[in-house]
This record gives structure tokens, C-alpha cells and sequence, in this order.
């Protein structure tokens, strides 16, 4: 009994010491930066469907891929980091967080060699998002084949 | 030219909504990402993301969200030809090009540059 009011005393005093983290900033900052991304998104489909004439699906399909290439270029060029540690999660809940997951992780275990290096460790950070949506998109699929017959 | 303002309204929006969950909890980037994928293909499971893209457009594509969106769509389209079977055959023949994308992109890339520290 006696500890346990130890602990709670001690939660309290460091929650009351702890460092004031400028929340409304960061937000600010994520909405920014994060409604810029996906403006350009939106611009870059416009573009694309202008200057080669394709479908909306098409277009946003090189829209993401030129997005994952231009932040694959900025994290191996080493500046991305900062952008991420000013943004949060701004870039990274975008599809560019995925690609600097990605590329950071192979960059980070270069050494270990080609194999048990990057190939290996590639999915380290990005691996969590594709196996919770695959088991989510599987789980729900399937509810909706059961309840609504399927039809997209 | 609507489209482009939705757009960053619904992506900021988003991050907005994702930097409150890291300020406040314990959560780490990693758990968030992933949450935000669960979402995502939670809301697509009655369609409700096919409208918000519908009306949003690329903005809507932007996120990690979208991920477990297309997912999920890919698996749906596939399942009505093939059945139960068919979730799991076209789940990723949506997001094929992006994960692709990112594999073939950060390889070379990897091989190219030496990592900064």
C-alpha cells in the first residue's frame, strides 16, 4: 500500500517536471507540412493527367511513386532526418514516412552486408504496417463478404 | 482547383490528428503507422473511403491510410470473380506498385550513398 502511494506521488512530481513540449507548434507544424504533402499530391495528379492523358488511377499510381522516390533521395541524401525531427508526423504519416522508414533501415545496416544487411533488415521499421494491414484488410474483407456480399 | 484545398485540409487533418496521439500518449511513430493502416481499411470496409477519395482526391491518397484502403479495395474487387480465395489473391494488386516502388527505389539508393551519421 505504501508503494503503490510512493508511485503515484512519483508519477506525479515527474509529471509536473516534465520538459513543455510546444504542443500546439507541433501541431501546427504537422498540419502544415502534412496538408502541404498532400496538396502536391493532388497538384501532381492534375500535372500528370495534363501532360500524358492518362486515368486518374494511373496518375495517382506515379504520383506516390514519385513521392517514395524524392523521400528514398532526401533520406539517402541525409537530410530528411532533420525535416522528420521538425515535422513529426507530418512526413512521416504520409506515404513518404514509409519510404524513409524503409530507406533509413537499409541505409542504417548497409555494413552488415548485402544480404543479412539490407536485404534482411529492409522491413524492420516498414515491416509493422504491411503485416497489421494485411491481417486488418484480410479480417475486415472478410466480414464484409459475410455481411454485405462483396460487391466494392 | 477545389480539390487541391481538400486536399490539404483532409492530409493536415490527418497528421494533426496523429501528432495529438504521439504528444499525449506513449505511443511510438511505429504503433501510430500502424493504427492509422487499421483505419484506414476499417473505413473502406463500408465504402465510407471510396467517398471521402471521391470528393478529397489525391489528398486522400497521401496518407498512410490510404495504404489499408487499397489493400483491402484490391482484395474486395479480386474476391467478386474468385470468392473467399480472392481477398487474399488480389490483396496487393494496388499497393503492389508503391511497396515495389519503395524496394527498388531504396536499394539502389542505398548501394549509391554512404549512411550519415
Amino acid at each position: 500500500m505504501v508503494k503503490k502511494m510512493k508511485n503515484k506521488k512519483y508519477e506525479e512530481i515527474t509529471e509536473k517536471h516534465k520538459p513543455n513540449e510546444h504542443r500546439g507548434k507541433n501541431c501546427l507544424v504537422a498540419f502544415l507540412i502534412g496538408g502541404l504533402i498532400g496538396g502536391l499530391g493532388e497538384i501532381l495528379i492534375e500535372l500528370y493527367i495534363m501532360w500524358f492523358h492518362i486515368s486518374q488511377s494511373q496518375a495517382s499510381t506515379y504520383m506516390i511513386i514519385t513521392l517514395i522516390f524524392l523521400a528514398c533521395l532526401c533520406t539517402a541524401l541525409g537530410f530528411f532526418d532533420k525535416w522528420v525531427t521538425f515535422a513529426r508526423c507530418g512526413l512521416l504519416i504520409p506515404i513518404t514516412g514509409f519510404a524513409h522508414s524503409m530507406q533509413s533501415a537499409s541505409l542504417e545496416y548497409k555494413t552488415e552486408g548485402l544480404v543479412y544487411g539490407i536485404g534482411s533488415n529492409a522491413f524492420k521499421l516498414a515491416g509493422t504496417v504491411i503485416v497489421y494491414g494485411v491481417v486488418s484488410a484480410w479480417s475486415f474483407g472478410m466480414i464484409r463478404l459475410l455481411i454485405g456480399g462483396g460487391a466494392v | 482547383m477545389i480539390k487541391i484545398l481538400y486536399s490539404f485540409l483532409f492530409c493536415g487533418l490527418i497528421c494533426v490528428i496523429a501528432q495529438l496521439i504521439l504528444d499525449n500518449t506513449k505511443l511510438t511513430p511505429g504503433h501510430i503507422t500502424s493504427i492509422f493502416v487499421v483505419i484506414g481499411s476499417f473505413l473502406d470496409t463500408f465504402s465510407i473511403y471510396d467517398k471521402i477519395v471521391e470528393i478529397v482526391g489525391g489528398g486522400a491518397m497521401v496518407p498512410i491510410t490510404s495504404f489499408g484502403h487499397q489493400l483491402i479495395h484490391g482484395g474486395l474487387a479480386s474476391a467478386v470473380s474468385f470468392g473467399p480465395l480472392g481477398i487474399i489473391m488480389g490483396m496487393f494488386s494496388l499497393t503492389a506498385s508503391g511497396i515495389s516502388a519503395a524496394i527498388i527505389f531504396s536499394f539502389f539508393f542505398t548501394l549509391i550513398f554512404k549512411p550519415k551519421n
